[in-house]
């Protein structure tokens, strides 16, 4: 099902509407948000240089720094008694960044991800489990009142406490998993420890993830254990830009519908800055078309994606975003070659004998970088020979090698023993002196 | 003959990883007959005979261990010179590898060790065959 006409314009009418809001929006934050009149003065664009689309080129960007400078409110283009929420990131890498929405943006907010959620297989028969943290954290409020909006019954269990959300789940009928997928396997796996069949005692149709970059791996993975009829979808979003309701994938997983009237998204090389033609991968730049309160102008998200524009099997006519493959502050250099997270779990998912957690850990060793991964034996594929182990660590690390060109330390450990996470799982330890001082 | 359900858990090499295991089996009653531990590097397998094999998986299971059973053979030895020796050449003699060792048990007058080989049916057979008492499972378990 299709929830709003606007999913189904055509690319004119689209355009149409984008380009009447962007002209609004940049008269606006030039109007009301100092911080941005600053940076545009300093260039020497005023709104009306912004005549077509892709004038948008002239304006200059937001980054995550600018809005920490600005901590905590420097973003918002509204007096305080016009703000009815406030949420703020997690704020893993330094101060928080904080968003704010007036009443009118909390309606657009629950409508867009209403959209995204209709798209990822949600309907008013779900019964939706929402397993994010309830809190300043966008994710699950955000999914709250998109999904009531579309009438499905909400159980929103939070974080936490496993095996009662496994009792919620199977005693409530859940049907729809509001979660990260890495939290999902865990449910899957907490699930067996607890003598209970995923697939038999839990109804699961639809995984609706999020927060956390989604790789057809784990997509597989999340398959297995739930089993065949689980649709896996993702969705996508920060909470700098007002949280999830930015795109999301429709049943035909190929690629993540944008809500083009309210977000604009170009990709940019994030060397230089330039916008890059369609097709072209690089960083994705995101631009609010419709937010009161803080209304983001060509903000840099990190994330490295590409734009396709042709219109979706589904009926949606709006651009799409090709599935994540990675941040560009994700991004490992070692030995002078980039490595993404995502590439080292496309290899360590193919191997059977190991489960679906791991851990990268990069260290200096006198100069030079030493890429060491830690992995779990596989519960059912437990061994009782020396071989059978060597081999199969010989395996991933060819198999790396293959991928990364690069050498690799594996180490086995026995199942359970790597950390689980609720949240945003942090699978990447990068110890060299120099990245410590980077990331702090 | 059945078989002596061996039951072994990966291990890897961080103080306190032994203890966790024995505890766990000493606050549920199951009786340790012996042990080996094999180790390399990084990780080791922790081979046990127990009292109750099944059960003792299954506990482990729920406090986060896997493990696996593997059919192994008891072999009873008189304390003689080149008992061992004869074993060997019976099980050459079959083309029958082993793959470990360990010892079972010592008494008065025998010894007892485990095996474990690349055809448990075949060696249980010549073993047999050759005059080697096989020590049955329950009796194993029970030691």
């Amino acid at each position: 099902m299709i929830w709003a006409k606007e999913e189904t314009l055509s690319r004119n009418e689209i355009e149409e509407i984008q380009l009447a809001k962007l002209k609004k929006t940049v008269n606006y934050v030039y109007e009301n948000l100092p911080a941005y009149r600053v940076k545009m003065d300093a260039v020497g664009v005023r709104p009306e240089h912004i005549r077509t689309l892709a004038d948008i080129r002239l304006l200059p960007f937001i980054t995550k720094q600018d809005m920490r400078d600005q901590y905590p409110f420097g973003w918002f283009a509204v007096p305080q008694k016009d703000i009815v929420r406030i949420h703020a990131s997690s704020g893993t890498t330094g101060k928080p960044t904080v968003v704010g929405y007036t009443r009118r943006d909390l309606e657009n907010w629950s409508e867009c991800v209403a959209r995204l959620a209709c798209a990822g297989g949600a309907s008013s028969e779900s019964v939706a489990q929402i397993c994010f943290g309830y809190g300043m954290f966008t994710g699950a409020l955000g999914l709250h009142y998109g999904l009531e909006r579309i009438g499905a019954a909400i159980i929103p269990s939070s974080t936490g406490n496993t095996q009662k959300q496994l009792m919620y789940m199977k005693d409530f009928g859940t049907s729809l998993l509001v979660a990260t997928p890495s939290y999902a396997l865990r449910i899957g796996e907490v699930a067996m420890e607890m003598g209970l069949n995923p697939q038999k005692d839990i109804n699961l149709k639809v995984g609706l993830f999020g927060s956390e970059m989604l790789t057809e791996a784990i997509r597989a993975e999340c398959r297995k254990v739930f089993g065949e009829q689980l649709l896996v979808t993702s969705n996508y979003g920060m909470s700098e830009i007002g949280g999830p309701g930015v795109s999301g994938e429709c049943e035909y997983l190929c690629g993540f519908h944008i809500n083009e009237d309210h977000f604009l998204c170009e990709i940019i090389d994030p060397k230089t800055g330039e916008v890059l033609p369609y097709g072209e991968r690089g960083e994705l730049v995101v631009t609010c078309l419709d937010k009161e309160a803080q209304p983001l102008v060509r903000y840099r998200t990190r994330d490295i994606t590409s734009l396709i524009c042709e219109p979706c099997k589904c009926g949606r006519t709006t651009m799409r975003m090709e599935n994540f493959s990675g941040r560009t502050d994700d991004m490992l250099k070692i030995k002078g070659v980039n490595v993404f997270p995502s590439q080292i779990e496309e290899v360590l998912l193919s191997v059977d004998e190991i489960g679906p957690h791991y851990e990268i850990i990069v260290e200096k060793e006198g100069h030079t970088d030493k890429l060491t991964i830690r992995v779990e034996l596989a519960p059912d594929k437990m061994t009782d020979d020396f071989q059978k182990l060597g081999s199969i660590r010989r395996t991933i690390n060819s198999k790396l090698k293959v991928v990364l060109g690069l050498d690799t330390i594996i180490k086995l450990e026995s199942p359970n023993t790597l950390q689980r996470f609720e949240g945003k799982a942090k699978r990447v330890k990068d110890l060299r002196p120099e990245e410590t001082l980077r990331n702090s | 003959m059945t078989f002596i359900k061996q039951l072994s858990v990966f291990i890897e090499n961080k103080t306190g990883r032994l203890n966790e295991i024995t505890k766990i089996l000493a606050d549920n009653s199951i009786n340790i007959v012996c042990v080996s531990l094999a180790d390399t590097a990084e990780y080791g397998i922790f081979r046990l005979i127990v009292s109750n094999p099944k059960t003792a998986q299954d506990i482990l299971a729920q406090n986060g261990f896997a493990s696996t059973l593997t059919d192994v053979i008891g072999v009873g030895l008189p304390h003689h010179f080149g008992m061992l020796n004869r074993m060997t050449e019976v099980l050459t003699a079959a083309e029958v590898s082993i793959s470990y060792i360990y010892a079972l048990n010592s008494g008065e007058n025998n010894a007892s060790i485990i095996i474990k080989t690349s055809d448990n049916t075949k060696a249980a057979e010549v073993l047999e065959a050759s005059g080697f008492a096989l020590i049955d499972s329950v009796e194993a378990y029970n030691l």
